[in-house]
C-alpha cells in the first residue's frame, strides 16, 4: 500500500473527478495535529495543595469587555457556544443553542446571516457577529445585541469565507441574506467597507458609536498570523480577541482549507496571551480561544495558557445530537446517514443539508426531528460538566478561581506541544525554543 | 428577467416638509460620541453638524425622521448603519459612506471615497461627484446615484438594489453581481467576471429618469444609459470556472 496514495487519498482523487469540484465538508481538520492532549496538568502535593475537590468554592465568573464597553458581558462560566448561523443550522437549532446558553448562565452567538427572534429570545446574553459578507446585518440587531463580533476569519477556513451550498438557500435563508433562492453561497473573505488595521480602527468606533458605546467589540481571526493579528486587533480598540484554531468546525467550507490553512489552537492560544501580555494589555483586553475544545481539561488546559474563555462549536452540536443514531422521537435516523455515505459517529455532512438529526438542515421534515427543549437541556448538560471538570482540576492545582489557572500548571508530553505552548516538557525543565 | 428597481426612498426630508427646531453642533468643540449622542436624542427636525474637518462616524446609526447637515468634509462611515434619516455631507466624505444604510437618504454634495453604500439595504446613497474603488460592493436592496465616475469593482458582489453612475466606471464593473442592476451613463472601461449588459427597456428608462431626475443629475440621458447586470453563470461551483471566481 502507497502512503503517498494511501486509500483515503485514492478516495478523494475519486470524489473529485466524480464532482468536477475539490470536496466542501463540514467540521474541522480530521488531521492529527498537536493539541491539547498533548498537554498534562501539574495538580498540587505538599506545596502548594489542592483545594476540596468538590466542595471548596472555585469561581468560574468570567467577564468579558471590560476595556471600553459600559456594559460588558458577565458570563457564569468560563464556557460560550461559538456563532454558528442560523442557514447552517436550523431554526430550532439556533433556539436550542440560545436556551442551552441561558439556562448555564453563558452567551451564545449568532454567526452570518442574521440574527432571528427566536434565537434573541431564548439567550439571555447573544453575541451578534458583523462578518465580511453583512448577510441579515441590521443595526436594531446589533442594539439588541449584548456584544458584537467583528469576524476577520475563521479556523476551519482562514483567509477564505465560508459557503453555504444551493440545498440550504431556501426561501426563508434566502431572503434574510438578500442572495437568490438555491443559489451556492460563497461567503467573502474580506469586509466590504474596510481594509487594514485603520480601517478595523475606524470600524470598532462605527459600531460602538451606533451602539452608544455600550457593548464591548469582539475582534475574531482564524489563527494564523496570530501574533501580529492580535496586536492590530488590540491597537484598533478591540474589548475581546477571540482567535480561533485550525480544529475549529463549521457548516461548510473547503476541505484543502479545513486541513491545510492556519495553525493548531495549542500554538494559537499561547501566540496570542503572550501577544498580550507584550502589550501589557493582558488584565483589559479579554482572550477566548476555540477550535477543538472538548472537555473541561481542554477548558483548563486553555485557561493555564491565557485565555479568558472558550468557545465550543462542534462540540455543543454533538451534545444538541450531532451524530447520533436517533432523533428526538426516539426514531432511528442510521438510514439518513447512509444515504449521505456517512454514518453516526463520523458524519461530517452538514453541507448537504441533508442532517438527519435536524440540526444542520433547512428542510422542515428534517428539522422536525429535534425538539429545542430537549435539545437545549442535552446542551446544558454538557457545559455543566465542561465547568465541573475545569473547577475539579483547578482546584487540583490549588486555585480557588478557574483564572487563576497558569502556564505552571502545565508540562507537555511531546517536544512538538512543550514548544507551541512554551511550558517545560514532561520530567524536565526543557522548553524548546525558550530554555535552549 | 432582473427584478424591477425599486423606487428611491423619500420617507425622510421631503423638500415641503415644514420648518422644524434647528440644532447646531460644533464639532471642534465636541467629540464625536458627544455628536452622535446629541443627534441621537432628536426625534426629528434639523441639526447641523459644523467643524468636521473630515470627522470619523458622524450621523451613525440614527434612527428617527431627521435632517442633518454635516457642513464641510466628513471622514468614514458618515451616516453610516442609518434608519429614516436624511444626512447631507456639504463637502467630500472618506470611505463607507452610508454603509449599511436601512432607510432614509445620505447625500455627499463632493466625491467620496472606497466602498461608498457598502452593503446597504435600503434608503439612498448619493454622491454628486466621484466615487472610489468599490462603489456599491455588496448592496443589499439600497439605491447608490453617482453624479460623477466610478472607481474599479463598482457594483462588486452586489447583492439586490440599483446603482447610477452618471459619469465612466473603471474596470471590473459588476463583478459577481447577483440581482442588483448597474446602469453607466459615460463609457465602461471593462465588465467584471459575470457581469453583462442588456437592453434597456421602458421601466429602466422611466427609473433612471426619476432618479435623474430627482438628483438633479441633468447630464444623464436616461434613453442612453448602459445596463448591467449578472450572466448568473457563477451562481453553482462549476470546475470550469475556476480563476473567474
Amino acid at each position: 500500500m502507497s502512503h503517498t496514495f494511501s486509500p483515503e487519498v485514492v478516495a478523494e482523487i475519486q470524489e473529485r473527478a466524480r464532482l468536477g469540484r475539490s470536496e466542501v465538508r463540514g467540521w474541522g481538520a480530521r488531521r492529527a495535529v498537536p493539541g491539547f492532549d498533548d498537554l498534562l496538568i501539574l495538580t498540587a502535593g505538599l506545596s502548594p495543595a489542592p483545594l476540596e475537590g468538590r466542595r471548596e468554592p472555585c469561581d468560574t465568573r468570567t467577564v468579558l469587555g471590560t476595556r471600553h464597553a459600559e456594559e460588558p458581558v458577565v458570563l457564569d462560566i468560563p464556557i460560550t457556544i461559538a456563532g454558528m448561523s442560523f442557514g447552517a443550522l436550523s431554526a430550532g437549532a439556533k433556539e436550542a443553542l440560545g436556551l442551552a446558553a441561558t439556562m448555564t448562565g453563558t452567551s451564545t452567538t449568532t454567526g452570518d446571516g442574521g440574527m432571528t427572534p427566536e434565537e434573541r429570545d431564548a439567550a439571555k446574553t447573544l453575541v451578534y457577529q458583523c462578518l465580511p459578507s453583512r448577510y441579515g446585518f441590521d443595526p436594531d440587531h446589533l442594539r439588541a445585541a449584548d456584544a458584537v463580533e467583528i469576524v476577520l476569519g475563521q479556523g476551519a477556513s482562514p483567509g477564505c469565507g465560508g459557503v453555504l451550498l444551493g440545498q440550504k438557500i431556501t426561501t426563508h435563508v434566502a431572503y434574510m441574506r438578500d442572495l437568490p433562492e438555491g443559489v451556492d453561497q460563497r461567503a467573502a473573505s474580506r469586509h466590504p467597507d474596510w481594509s487594514g488595521p485603520e480601517g478595523l480602527r475606524v470600524k470598532i468606533e462605527e459600531l460602538r458609536e451606533a451602539t452608544s458605546w455600550r457593548i464591548p467589540v469582539y475582534v475574531k481571526m482564524g489563527a494564523a498570523r496570530v501574533a501580529s493579528d492580535v496586536r492590530h486587533a488590540v491597537e484598533a480598540g478591540a474589548d475581546v480577541v477571540v482567535v480561533d484554531g485550525m480544529q475549529g468546525g463549521t457548516g461548510a467550507a473547503h476541505n484543502v482549507f479545513i486541513e491545510h490553512t492556519g495553525i493548531p489552537t495549542l500554538a494559537a492560544v499561547r501566540l496570542a496571551a503572550d501577544t498580550l501580555r507584550a502589550l501589557g494589555v493582558q488584565d483589559e483586553v479579554q482572550l477566548v480561544v476555540s477550535g477543538g475544545v472538548r472537555g473541561g481539561a481542554d477548558v483548563a488546559k486553555a485557561l493555564a495558557l491565557g485565555a479568558d474563555a472558550v468557545s465550543v462549536g462542534v462540540g455543543a452540536l454533538i451534545a444538541l445530537g450531532c451524530n447520533s443514531a436517533s432523533d428526538d422521537t426516539g426514531a432511528d435516523v442510521s438510514l439518513g446517514y447512509r444515504a449521505l455515505g456517512t454514518m453516526p459517529g463520523s458524519c461530517t455532512a452538514c453541507h448537504t443539508g441533508g442532517c438527519p438529526v435536524g440540526i444542520a438542515t433547512q428542510d422542515d421534515m428534517l428539522a422536525d426531528r429535534l425538539d429545542p427543549d430537549f435539545g437545549a437541556e442535552r446542551v446544558a448538560n454538557y457545559l455543566r460538566s465542561l465547568a465541573m471538570e475545569t473547577t475539579m482540576l483547578a482546584r487540583a492545582c490549588g486555585k480557588a478561581s478557574v483564572h487563576d489557572l497558569d502556564p505552571g500548571d502545565l508540562v507537555a508530553l511531546t517536544v512538538e506541544a512543550a514548544a507551541m505552548a512554551r511550558v517545560p516538557l514532561a520530567g524536565t525543565t526543557w522548553i524548546p525554543g525558550v530554555t535552549g | 428577467m432582473t427584478s424591477l428597481p425599486h423606487p428611491p426612498d423619500r420617507r425622510a426630508g421631503r423638500r415641503d416638509d415644514a420648518p422644524m427646531a434647528e440644532v447646531w453642533l460644533d464639532a471642534a468643540a465636541m467629540t464625536t460620541r458627544e455628536i452622535n449622542g446629541s443627534l441621537r436624542a432628536l426625534p426629528s427636525g434639523r441639526a447641523v453638524v459644523t467643524n468636521p474637518a473630515g470627522r470619523h462616524n458622524l450621523a451613525v446609526g440614527l434612527d428617527a425622521p431627521l435632517r442633518v447637515e454635516i457642513d464641510g468634509p466628513a471622514g468614514h462611515y458618515p451616516g453610516g448603519l442609518g434608519k429614516r434619516a436624511s444626512v447631507t455631507v456639504n463637502g467630500a466624505a472618506g470611505f463607507g459612506v452610508g454603509e449599511n444604510l436601512m432607510s432614509g437618504t445620505v447625500r455627499v454634495r463632493g466625491s467620496a471615497g472606497q466602498s461608498a453604500a457598502a452593503s446597504a439595504r435600503g434608503g439612498t446613497v448619493v454622491v454628486e461627484g466621484g466615487c472610489a474603488s468599490r462603489a456599491g460592493i455588496s448592496l443589499k436592496g439600497a439605491t447608490l446615484v453617482i453624479g460623477g465616475d466610478a472607481g474599479p469593482l463598482c457594483g462588486f458582489l452586489a447583492q439586490s438594489g440599483v446603482i447610477l453612475v452618471g459619469g465612466d466606471t473603471g474596470p471590473h464593473l459588476g463583478d459577481s453581481l447577483y440581482e442588483a442592476v448597474v446602469y453607466v451613463a459615460g463609457t465602461i472601461a471593462g465588465l467584471g467576471t459575470d457581469a453583462v449588459t442588456e437592453e434597456l427597456n421602458e421601466h429602466d428608462v422611466t427609473y433612471v429618469k426619476i432618479l435623474a431626475d430627482g438628483y438633479g443629475f441633468d447630464h444623464i440621458r436616461p434613453e442612453d444609459v448602459t445596463k448591467v447586470v449578472s450572466a448568473r453563470r457563477l451562481y453553482h461551483f462549476d470546475l470550469h470556472d475556476n480563476g473567474a471566481y
